[in-house]
């Protein structure tokens, strides 16, 4: 919301600078997002009258001026404008002076142009920062011609207008009443504890026998419409003072009707809209939804093709507005209109933001309607305002011929104790500030000696109906720097702190993270090409996904399923980056559709390596993970339409699926133009977290060492690791460990032959140390086992 | 017999010009070796008198001794020097890079929640995390959040479908909890939330962590004095809070919290525009309505919330100067923060 200071200052005296006013209006809520000073970048420029003008001498395109500039002496100045002439007033840029240039500014010195002396420069609006709203004649291509009669010798920038800062402060959504000049007016009157000047509202009514009629249908979506018929009325541009303050906060000046409707928006915040009487048929308003399909045309000449929804403005035949955002084409006010119906109504915001959003349509009435804009106040001072304005500025006649329809105002009290209050702030503020505050927003607060009194809300604050909303006017009047910090003095100790599941799930991180891996964070939503990447079949339950009705864009508008794409995503752009070798993981929800209620979130872990490291090396982390929550994990072949079919593994843990890790498919890393070996893997965190029983207990320490043996074993092919060990640790109890170091392959151990190498570690004995003797039986046990299993040879 | 004296000299001058532990080994040996010079004088005393052998004997241990000592004593002088020089040989540079397993790093987000959570949780607050996808009832009505507020547009929030959408805020949460349990409660509510705006400074997704205390007796001075606490552990020893008006629909009085700025001390500078100060969170007193939405007698408790983002707080604390840099997850960002 901008508002002008000189505005302000028509309603509250307001004796602090612009600046020290920012703050305070700081710190009673209202953020100034920006404090414009309009007469920036215009300095040490004067006014002047033209004396004499005389041919340069050596320059045929120069004027030679001499000038009046009051106290500042009569000076030289040359000139290539052509609009000057003797006895004219205009802006004078003396030595030394700073005038604006595009965007930013020139210096402006004493010089001798063509060997003649200029004392400085005349000045054009452009240079000044203004248009012809600001001064008529500053939108020119030339020299600003001022006034007859301005008094020479004084500062420009009070005389053109930009002697004045515009606030463009941010107005909370509670606040649809600081959306204008008087409601900020009222709290910069509050804030500095001065009094608030009432609007002028007078004006004569004349009779006429002219009967416009208004009818509402639809009350809830309009709960007041006022109007009022004008008549003789002149059209004409506005005064100065009414274009300059539009310009200043950006409406454009249009003419005495229209301006003051919009004068009244900014200055009161209440919409309004002007009528010529002569296109209402039937002299009748009728404010009814749309029928499906029926069109308008704007004001600004679009047409639009309405749905039920929308809410209109009709005449005893035909739309003549669209409800709360802008005027007929059919019904404009023009040069030659004599006779106006104003309209200052309330419509309902949901309403106002639905046809705005639908249509693509939006204007500075409907950017006031959806914040809000209360049905008792704001239509009626809007109206009061206007019609003394249309008196003041002589441009028609007010009639007695006035509809209004809609709720009266109700009155919207309650009782608000002091005790209550300090409850609340936890801090005493005096009865007597209680009051001044209350009194100074306009509550009227009743018989402020009892503890309990009563408050009248305004009608303009739609905001308040809670004693917490009347502690709150109170602390931000008061001042929130009164409050004394205290740490729950009164209050019940609680015991806090995270939950065992909660603390699993931070430690899981951290293990992940100690092994080498950096943690990720990427979006809950990817692309549906993301499935295809993977080439998921068409009946893979991962495209069974949630997708966002109103997504930002299709490459994030599906809910994921999988965090494979986002990790893939993720290596490709490090890769690209290069980050030749990385390790990264992320813990994050899946979301699943569900038949009823909310969709099932399960929380996944996801992991990459790529450059540097295998399928064993990530295997190597989904041991450590099992490590250090005592699960098990179970790995066996796998398949997966997105890795290698030679390099995939399921894991297993108490016989069910729970992940999968494996070498991304060589096709997709072409697809991807990845150069980089990359391996991938997928923990369902929430079917494993259940399983956590990490324990430590201590079991006695053997008195003896343990005795280990290295075997070397010729097997087929096809024979698994996995199968070997398992073997070994069959065939005899006293295997505490049997480790797979080498496998080895040569033609000389046969065809479809290779050769597993283990390392076996045998336990003592509890009470005496394992000789060799029986090492050996264990050895050849094993060997046997082996060999009638496997089919293994010793090599 | 040759006389003792002359062996020893000879042994001495042989000895000390061994350079080598190995070389006067060999010169030992000659000496006191079994084909040595003092044991070829021993063999010598077959051919002495019976009479002289006492004194004969005396003198060849006295020069036996005199010898061992004598080597003894080059021993050691030589192993010290051939140790001297071992050492010398083998200095390393000390500069070289020292090896270490490769260690990971937990993401910013994950740190500054982290520490949020700790730093709560020891003014007894607990953790609980709502669901993502959220109702509009949870995540609005009952936040009293109206049907026609603004923040409810199609705009600003993510629908699956008609009353289903991503959590735009995670005081969803509060409400959850609240329904479950009485007071007093002191919780937190950490997580993802959604925001239909996508552009250099905002994130379609980012997080939260919101605070919630109901009790009997709790006031506006007890939220400024819990956050001047957080304000403390999280920032500065020396942080303070200001807090001034603002407006959330779940709380009344509402309240922008600003934190001295941590870089200047508040006395201006670059980071806080000057001001000297720093917009971290929003706050207030939990609006009586949203109590009651959740069956808790107003009359009786009262409450406070704070809600801020993470990846504000990770920003002002690390120096993140992009909210991309979040999500991008490039590990030359990532393992800046390794512990």
């Amino acid at each position: 919301m901008k508002v002008l200071f000189s505005w302000l200052k028509e309603y509250v005296e307001i004796d602090i600078s612009a600046e020290a006013l920012q703050e305070k209006l700081f710190s009673c809520g209202l953020e100034v997002e920006e404090l414009i000073y309009l007469g920036e970048n215009v300095e040490h420029v004067v006014t002047g009258r033209i004396v004499g003008c005389e041919k340069h001498p050596d320059a045929d395109r120069l004027t030679v001026c001499t000038v009046d500039c009051g106290g500042y002496g009569i000076k030289q100045i040359v000139t290539a404008a052509t609009n000057v002439f003797e006895g004219a007033c205009v802006p004078c840029a003396l030595d030394g002076a700073i005038v604006r240039d595009g965007e930013g500014s020139r210096k402006i010195k004493t010089g001798k142009l063509r060997g003649v002396l200029s004392e400085g420069m005349f000045c054009s609006g452009e240079e000044l920062g203004i248009g012809d709203d600001f001064y008529e004649g500053a939108g020119i291509n030339g020299i600003l011609i001022l006034d007859e009669g301005t008094a020479p010798g004084a500062d420009i920038r009070p005389v053109v207008g930009i002697d004045d800062y515009i606030f463009d402060i941010a107005v909370t959504a509670n606040r649809p009443d600081c959306q204008s000049v008087y409601g900020i007016a009222r709290e910069v009157a509050a804030c500095l504890k001065k009094p608030l000047k009432e609007l002028e509202c007078g004006y004569h009514v004349r009779r006429t026998d002219v009967k416009i009629s208004v009818e509402v249908r639809e009350p809830a979506l309009c709960p007041r419409y006022l109007g009022h018929y004008l008549c003789d009325v002149k059209i004409a541009p506005s005064p100065r003072l009414m274009r300059r303050r539009l310009a200043a906060l950006g409406l454009r000046s249009v003419n005495n009707i229209v301006d003051i409707t919009n004068y009244v928006l900014l200055e009161v915040g209440q919409p309004m809209h002007a009528f010529d009487r002569r296109f209402l048929h039937g002299d009748q308003i009728i404010v009814r939804h749309a029928e499906e399909g029926e069109t308008i045309v704007t004001l600004d000449e679009k047409e639009f093709t309405l749905r039920r929804d929308d809410l209109l403005i009709c005449d005893g035949e035909r739309p003549v507005a669209l409800a709360g955002i802008m005027g007929g084409l059919n019904s404009e006010i023009g040069q030659d209109t004599a006779e106006v119906f104003f309209e200052a109504a309330s419509f309902a915001r949901a309403c106002v933001r639905r046809t705005s959003r639908a249509l693509g349509q939006r204007s500075d009435s409907s950017a006031r309607f959806e914040r809000g804009v209360d049905a008792c106040y704001s239509p009626y001072a809007g109206m009061e305002r206007a019609l003394h304005l249309v008196e003041e500025l002589g441009c028609g006649t007010v009639t007695d011929c006035k509809a209004d329809v809609g709720s009266a105002c109700a009155d919207r009290s309650f009782s608000v104790s002091y005790r209550k209050l300090d409850k609340i702030l936890g801090i005493h503020v005096p009865e007597e500030e209680v009051q001044g505050i209350l009194t100074r927003l306009g509550f009227e607060p009743g018989d402020a000696s009892k503890e309990q009194f009563t408050v009248h809300v305004p009608s303009w604050r739609t905001d308040i109906d809670l004693d917490a909303d009347i502690a709150e006017e109170v602390i931000r009047m008061y001042g929130y720097g009164h409050l004394k910090p205290t740490f729950l003095e009164n209050a019940a100790v609680t015991h806090g702190g995270l939950t065992p599941a909660q603390r699993a799930q931070r430690h899981f991180k951290e293990v992940v993270a100690r092994v080498g891996y950096c943690e990720a964070y990427g979006f809950s939503f990817y692309s549906p090409k993301d499935f295809d990447l993977l080439r998921l079949p068409a009946d893979a339950p991962e495209r069974r996904s949630l997708k966002i009705a109103n997504p930002i864009g299709e490459d994030l508008s599906v809910l994921r399923t999988i965090l494979a794409p986002t990790m893939i995503a993720n290596v490709v752009r490090n890769v690209r980056r290069g980050n030749e070798t990385g390790r990264l993981f992320e813990c994050a929800h899946v979301f699943l559709p569900r038949e009823e209620g909310l969709p099932e979130e399960r929380m996944h872990a996801s992991f990459a390596l790529w450059g540097a490291g295998d399928f064993f090396d990530l295997k190597g982390l989904f041991e450590s993970i099992a490590e250090a929550f005592g699960i098990r994990f179970t790995f066996v072949r796998g398949e997966k339409s997105f890795l290698h079919p030679g390099v995939t593994a399921n894991v297993l843990s108490d016989g069910r699926e729970v992940g999968w890790l494996g070498e991304l498919h060589p096709e997709i890393c072409e697809e991807l133009a990845l150069e980089k070996k990359a391996v991938f893997g997928e923990l369902d965190y929430d079917a494993i977290c259940g399983q956590f029983r990490k324990t430590f207990a201590y079991h006695t320490v053997p008195a003896y060492p343990a005795a280990a043996r290295d075997l070397a074993v010729v097997v087929g092919e096809q024979t698994t690791c996995a199968e070997l060990t398992d073997c070994i640790l069959r065939a005899c109890k006293a295997v505490t460990k049997a480790e797979l170091f080498d496998v080895y392959r040569d033609s000389r151990l046969g065809e479809g032959k290779k050769s597993m190498a283990v390392r076996i570690t045998f336990a003592p004995g509890a009470d005496k140390p394992l000789t060799p003797e029986a090492t050996d039986a264990y050895f050849c046990k094993i060997v046997d086992r082996l060999h009638r299993d496997l089919g293994a040879e010793l090599r | 017999m040759e006389d003792t004296e002359h062996i020893v000299a000879e042994a001495m001058a042989e000895a000390e010009s061994a350079e080598s532990s190995r070389a006067l080994y060999e010169v030992k040996m000659k000496f006191l070796g079994r084909t040595g010079k003092v044991t070829a004088l021993l063999k010598g005393m077959r051919d002495v008198a019976q009479e002289l052998r006492p004194a004969f004997g005396k003198r060849i241990n006295d020069l036996r001794e005199k010898l061992e000592t004598l080597f003894e004593d080059l021993e050691k002088k030589v192993k010290k020097r051939e140790l001297q020089k071992k050492l010398s040989e083998e200095q390393i540079d000390v500069t070289m890079p020292g090896r270490r397993t490769a260690a990971g790093a937990l993401h910013p987000i994950t740190r500054t929640r982290d520490e949020l959570i700790d730093i709560f949780a020891g003014m007894g607050f607990e953790v609980f995390e709502g669901p993502e996808i959220e109702t509009e009832y949870y995540n609005f009505t009952a936040l009293n959040t109206p049907a026609d507020h603004p923040a409810r547009d199609m705009q600003d929030t993510f629908y699956i479908r008609d009353g289903i959408l991503l959590r735009t805020q995670t005081s969803a949460g509060q409400i959850r909890l609240m329904e479950k349990k009485k007071p007093p409660i002191k919780m937190l509510s950490p997580g993802r939330v959604y925001r239909a705006d996508d552009d250099a400074t905002h994130s379609p997704m980012f997080h939260q962590m919101e605070g919630l205390v109901v009790d009997k007796n709790v006031t506006l001075c007890d939220l400024q004095g819990m956050l001047d606490e957080f304000a403390r552990k999280m920032f500065a020893e020396t942080a303070k809070t200001r807090l001034r008006p603002s407006y959330f629909p779940f709380t009344e009085p509402s309240v922008e919290v600003d934190v001295s700025c941590s870089a200047c001390g508040g006395k201006g500078c670059s980071l806080c525009k000057g001001t000297g100060w720093i917009e971290v969170l929003g706050a207030g007193m939990v609006n009586r309505r949203v109590l009651e939405n959740c069956g808790i007698d107003s009359a009786e408790y009262g409450g406070f919330a704070f809600g801020m983002g993470i990846e504000r707080i990770a920003m002002l604390k690390y120096g993140v100067r992009h909210i991309r840099a979040f999500f991008e997850n490039d590990t030359r960002f990532l393992e800046q923060f390794k512990d």
